[in-house]
């Protein structure tokens, strides 16, 4: 299987897509979203239909709910959200077996993300994979820089710990098993608020599936950066929204001023 | 952006039926139709009875595991009879794959070869597409658009005049297809904001029209 692409031919007029990424425990919204006018501000279905409203091409929840309890009140916000939305919502965080990715699809999720547990049991991407279909399987990447090999590691438990596996590598692995589609989050970024990883972003567009970058967005110009330079397909953000710094709208003009094939 | 939203609910079907036998999950379709209200029934090998409303085939995953599952819960037939009836039908995705002959991705198994034709893989840029992408409308009933795409394969219909919306991925490329009471997406219409829910409640109002249409007919 290839897992590598050579630059295409032809006209695609396939857009780059804006995905705000919301943090979700028990329910509700945290890490502070901050909506001017918006009465409630940890209303996970509010600020998702204001995103949606601004031109969000699709909504990410990220459930950093510690326990399993509240996993079943994340199923049923996703169930009330996806009754609502009319874009894509992907979920991620926590997911561990394919009896959470059954029942998040079930609920109304569209596209479902694995990170340490596919790490630790990499079979859980096959199984998804084939009984979903790749389209539904998102394998996210927390990738560091190491600086003696000037390669990248990946990182599991929400960047606690570092693993032995090349993150590159791992990328092909989980294309071969059937990810559709991988969120790779720079974890020398992530939070510096001084632009996506380029380099990183770079490397890993050659894969032969889509490549959502992630971490580091400040600005619109970092955005025409991720596509232009790093040539992502994807761009997730989470700050720069919810203090509603820049619109969604907004930075899609600035897009779009700048050449890159946005949907408005 | 988006297509004005101005189809009156009062003259769109109101129940319909869900084929949910095709393999992955109709959570999002059937979140959508309750947002349309409109009744669904989720059919499958329990209850195979199709024929009396409207039929929507979502599919995700493999065409030869979408047919599996379509033979195993013995609904080839029932949709093939319906479909002959005049019933309206739309496929959606894999949905709408599986009313060709056969296709690139699993050899050797036959679709429902309700249109003739064959279902081919992209040859260039990133696969699966994902993501959204213009479609351009051949016919004056349908608007055009920015829907949302996850494929890998796309139809090649052998009748050019099944052609309904063209989109360009590396290459042009069969978006949807309409031929007499069948329409067919390769998107989601139900993922793909309000122009896709204005495409659904178009849908919904034909196949109200053909409602009527059928009751006189056998009256």
């Amino acid at each position: 299987m290839e897992t590598t692409i050579n630059v295409p031919k032809g006209v695609s007029n396939l857009c780059k897509r804006i995905i705000p990424c919301l943090d979700i425990a028990s329910g509700r919204t945290v890490k502070g979203v901050n909506f001017k006018g918006l009465v409630d501000a940890g209303d996970p279905i509010a600020q998702s239909l204001e995103y949606e409203r601004q031109g969000a091409d699709e909504i990410m929840f990220l459930d950093i709910t510690a326990s399993n309890e509240n996993r079943k009140t994340t199923l049923d916000l996703v169930c009330e959200v996806a009754g609502q939305l009319t874009i894509p919502l992907t979920v991620g965080g926590g997911v561990s077996t394919a009896k959470d990715v059954i029942n998040l699809l079930e609920a109304g999720a569209d596209k479902v993300s694995m990170n340490t547990a596919a790490v630790r049991n990499p079979g859980l991407i096959d199984e998804v994979a084939k009984g979903f279909g790749s389209q539904c399987c998102v394998v996210a990447i927390d990738a560091r820089m190491d600086k003696v090999t000037g390669r990248w590691k990946v990182l599991i438990g929400g960047g606690r710990e570092e693993t032995a596996l090349d993150a590159l590598e791992w990328a092909k692995e989980c294309i071969t098993r059937g990810a559709g589609e991988i969120l790779l989050t720079s974890w020398d970024k992530d939070g510096t608020r001084d632009g996506f990883d380029i380099p990183l972003t770079k490397a890993f567009s050659q894969l032969s599936i889509p490549i959502i970058a992630s971490g580091g967005a400040a600005g619109a110009d970092y955005f025409v950066e991720v596509f232009n330079e790093g040539k992502a397909d994807a761009a997730l953000a989470a700050s720069i929204f919810h203090f509603s710094e820049w619109t969604v709208r907004q930075v899609k003009d600035v897009l779009k001023e700048q050449g890159v094939k946005v949907r408005l | 952006m988006n297509a004005p939203n101005n189809i009156d609910k009062l003259n769109i079907a109101t129940a319909v039926d869900v084929i949910d036998a095709a393999g992955g999950n109709v959570g999002s379709l059937c979140r959508a139709l309750e947002r349309l209200g409109v009744e669904y029934r989720r059919v499958n090998a329990s209850n195979r009875k199709l024929g009396d409303r409207p039929i929507i085939l979502p599919g995700v995953g493999a065409f030869g595991a979408v047919m599996d599952n379509l033979v195993n819960s013995q609904l080839v037939d029932p949709i093939k009879e319906a479909i002959a009836k005049g019933v309206p039908f739309l496929g959606i995705c894999v949905g709408l794959q599986v009313l060709f002959e056969s296709s690139e991705e699993t050899p050797g198994v036959a679709g429902l070869s309700i249109l003739p034709g064959k279902v081919v893989r992209f040859t260039e840029g990133k696969i699966p597409q994902i993501g959204w992408n213009s479609v351009e409308s051949t016919s004056s009933e349908w608007p055009s658009g920015f829907v949302y795409f996850v494929n890998s394969y796309f139809a090649e219909p052998a009748q050019p005049d099944a052609v309904l919306f063209k989109s360009e991925y590396f290459q042009t490329f069969c978006a949807a297809v309409q031929k007499e009471n069948i329409t067919a997406f390769q998107f989601h219409p139900e993922k793909s904001g309000d122009y896709g829910m204005t495409l659904l409640e178009t849908w919904l109002a034909k196949a109200k029209i053909n409602e009527a249409k059928l009751l006189v007919e056998r009256s």
